[in-house]
């Protein structure tokens, strides 16, 4: 049966007897008592003939999970917030190769602005290399558009709690599905308009709050407008501003796992925000079709990391840490809504038309 | 803020999270996007979290069943042989940490202790379902806490129970089919005939068309090896036939040309472990660990946990409702028994507050007391030593006396004295004059 598993050179599992327990019929739980010395490694006889038939095929459940994960295929909720003509369609549709996002259409004359903001949702099923997965994009066009832009991150503290609430209520059914659809958002790209100095109030006030119960990714957008010296001064400026303001974005520093990680995300957390510039468009640059920006005075290409951070994205939010940004919303953000939740005394859970006035509240930052 | 529209779109957004599945639409992709790196960032998770697996031996005891582990697992886990004179039937659980190569298993194995050796096999399985039941029911507890650690937590549940046939040769024990008929809905079963080396191969075949005919005549569910993956589905069907595996189980190495291979080395021959002619240990191992071992993860948690669970709550008096109806029950009873269960808290630290003011209280009479005793004690010892003060002052003015009238003596005395020296001269002067004259 050697073509189904890799035969690894003879290593033997290592036996660290770690804990035992006895259970009588009272049928109590293996509790840990003193744990015995180590426990006896099978010795290779001295000289004799190599002992073949020592691997027990342990690593074998990674092959397992594999086979798993890619008949389940996968699924990723990210959510765009910006003022509108940020580019935020544009970058969703660079990310992904395809039109996953569908461009707002200029306004015209009769176009009018939403009046409230709006929460739009469109999912895709995409499909790379025999990974199949299930993108959700959602849109919030309408943000920070208004005259008056007092609490407009309410309506959509208010979706990502939905998906929480709608995740929360089918746990806790007595008849659940195999497989809870995930609709939480797992990412919110916060997009800051490009003006060079510093943050805006709506830019602290909105990440401020939604920080707390969503990974928040801020980028510069249309960072084509930033020399490389205006840029850098940006960013610095803008994590200044967001330490002073106590708002701990993607990757959260209180979620380093171990050494290594903090190695790798603090490495990441020197260069966000990232600048960014998104393109559709392909353009022939030095013999070779690339995305990019064509202006009279040269061509941005978006994945050149010279020109801009768009490839530092695209590997951070899909090629490194997409599972982790996963992880983080499922055991921390979505646990920490389920504590707040089952703790409230006014449990009266209500899906049908019309929240109660006290159920927002308790959802208000 | 526009209360109707935001409700509007909060409705509209708890709509959309239920009909999800069916709003995707598949697009093509431009170029390579990079997100087939998924099912390896999962892996890599995993890795590093390390991996849990529990095993349950059923069987009587001499079955081998602790030698089949070892031989499995290659390794030597710890214990001696048990007696076979215990009252009842216990599971004892041993847990072990393996590596290979950069795969970290915590491995539990469960064996039942006893089993089969009573008279009286009447509620051997209870202690076996009992534990079963233990493990689904730490975990459903994890799982309502309100503040839980799911990620981290030690899964403690059987993911997979190899049941150990006696190699009779003619059928299955009464006792096994109670059992497994007892265990098919709690557990993955995969009945294994121990000690195959001792019925021969014509015999072990209509042994295994029997047990499987009285199986299924029984309603006994054992696990079946998933045959839905197509990677997997020729070899697991396959496998599915040759159920119940026919293992021997060996430490022992045997040399056999020029390889050291695990055997059982009798006087007519030697029957080695991993060679498939002479039984099913490698279909076993193959099938347990290297094919199916996540399979079966799964299986336990999406299946028979959540059976238990459905029991379990059902039991409790939770229930689901209508969605578009009454509020969930599970949510109201949930939060009746939360108060109930702080209305016991306050009692309780109520009853704790009292008994701690009724404490204060005694110590602090025991303290007056003790107060009082001092002062009684201060007071007497006071008095005696005034009175002591007294008769000291009193003798004192005595020998005072005593000694005024030993002075006023004295001086007397000595004032005679003179008088008396005085006359006593003139009296010598008088005798003098007389001789004189």
């Amino acid at each position: 049966f050697s073509h189904l598993t890799p035969h690894h050179k003879a290593n033997r599992p290592e036996v660290i007897p770690s804990y035992s327990s006895s259970a009588m019929s009272e049928a109590v739980l293996p509790d840990v008592m003193v744990p015995p010395a180590v426990g006896g490694l099978y010795g290779e006889k001295a000289g004799g003939p190599v002992v073949d038939f020592s691997y027990v095929g342990i690593d074998a459940i990674l092959e397992q999970m594999r086979r798993k994960a890619m008949k389940q295929g996968f699924e990723l909720n990210i959510m765009v917030v910006g003022q509108s003509g940020l580019g935020k369609s544009t970058l969703m549709n660079t990310l992904f190769k395809s039109k996953v996002s569908r461009k707002s259409v200029l306004a015209t004359a009769q176009e009018k602005i939403p009046k409230t903001i709006e929460i739009k949702s469109i999912s895709h099923d995409i499909e790379e290399k025999g990974v199949r997965m299930k993108l959700t994009v959602i849109d919030t066009p309408g943000f920070g558009d208004q005259i008056n832009n007092e609490n407009c991150w309410q309506p959509i503290m208010k979706f990502i709690n939905d998906q929480y609430e709608a995740y929360l209520q089918e746990e806790i059914n007595i008849n659940r599905k195999k497989r809870i659809p995930d609709s939480r958002v797992h990412c919110c790209i916060y997009f800051i308009p490009p003006t060079g100095h510093c943050l805006r109030p709506l830019d602290v006030e909105f990440m401020r709050r939604l920080s707390k119960v969503v990974n928040i990714v801020p980028v510069i957008a249309k960072a084509d407008t930033l020399t490389l010296e205006e840029r850098d001064f940006f960013k610095k400026k803008i994590r200044e501003e967001l330490r002073a303001n106590g708002i701990d974005v993607y990757p959260q520093k209180e979620f380093d796992e171990d050494a290594e990680d903090r190695m790798i995300n603090e490495k990441i957390r020197e260069m966000i925000p990232f600048a960014v510039v998104g393109s559709d468009q392909e353009y022939q640059v030095n013999g070779r079709r690339l995305l990019g920006r064509k202006t009279k005075w040269g061509t941005i290409e978006v994945e050149n990391i010279a020109h801009c951070e768009f490839a530092y994205l695209r590997d951070l939010l899909i090629r490194t840490h997409m599972q982790n940004i996963k992880d983080i919303t499922s055991s921390i953000h979505y646990e920490m809504y389920r504590v707040r939740r089952l703790n409230e005394n006014n449990t009266v859970v209500t899906h049908a038309n019309g929240i109660p006035e006290h159920h927002l509240a308790a959802h208000e930052m | 803020m526009n209360n109707d529209i935001l409700s509007i779109y909060a409705h509209c957004g708890l709509r959309l999270s239920r009909l999800w599945i069916e709003s995707a639409r598949a697009v093509p992709l431009a170029g390579h996007v990079g997100f087939d790196s998924m099912p390896d960032q999962l892996v890599n998770k995993s890795v590093n979290h390390g991996f849990c697996f529990n095993i349950l031996c059923v069987g009587e005891t001499g079955l081998g069943k602790s030698t089949l582990m070892d031989t499995l697992f290659n390794t030597k886990f710890e214990g001696e042989p048990t007696q076979h004179n215990q009252p009842g039937v216990t599971l004892k659980s041993n847990t072990y940490e393996l590596q290979e190569s950069n795969v970290r298993l915590k491995l539990t194995v469960v064996n039942t202790v006893g089993f089969g050796d009573q008279i009286n096999k009447e509620d051997s399985y209870k202690s076996i379902v009992e534990f079963i039941d233990a493990q689904f029911e730490a975990y459903l507890q994890e799982e309502l806490k309100i503040k839980r650690t799911l990620h981290s937590y030690h899964d403690t549940r059987i993911h997979a129970c190899l049941y150990f046939i006696a190699p009779t040769g003619h059928s299955l024990k009464s006792l096994d089919l109670v059992t497994m008929k007892k265990l098919d809905s709690k557990v993955n079963i995969i009945p294994i005939i121990a000690k195959s080396d001792a019925i021969s191969k014509s015999e072990l075949a209509k042994f295994k068309i029997k047990i499987t005919s009285e199986l299924v005549s029984n309603g006994v569910q054992i696990y079946q090896f998933p045959t839905d993956d197509e990677s997997v589905a020729e070899i697991n069907s396959t496998m599915n036939s040759h159920l119940p595996f026919a293992v021997v189980g060996s430490t022992e190495e045997v040399k056999i040309g020029n390889k050291m291979v695990k055997a059982r080395q009798y006087p007519w021959g030697t029957v080695q472990v991993e060679n498939e002619n002479h039984c099913d240990f490698v279909k076993l191992r193959e099938m347990l660990i290297r094919v199916n071992m996540e399979d079966l993860r799964e299986q336990t948690h999406t299946r028979h946990y959540e059976l238990y669970r459905r029991c379990k709550l059902e039991e409790m008096g939770f229930k689901d409702t209508d969605p578009d109806s009454k509020p969930f029950s599970l949510q109201e009873t949930y939060e009746a028994k939360r108060n109930e269960f702080m209305g016991e808290l306050q009692k309780k630290e109520e009853e704790m507050r009292q008994m701690f003011v009724q404490r204060v209280k005694e110590k602090e009479a025991e303290l007056k007391e003790a107060e009082k005793e001092l002062h009684e004690k201060f007071d007497r010892l006071k008095k005696l030593h005034q009175d002591e003060k007294k008769k000291l002052e009193e003798k004192k003015k005595s020998l005072d006396d005593e000694l005024n009238m030993f002075k006023q003596k004295k001086t007397a005395a000595e004032l005679l004295q003179n008088q008396a020296q005085q006359a006593g001269g003139s009296t010598t002067l008088k005798r003098d004059k007389e001789r004189k004259k």
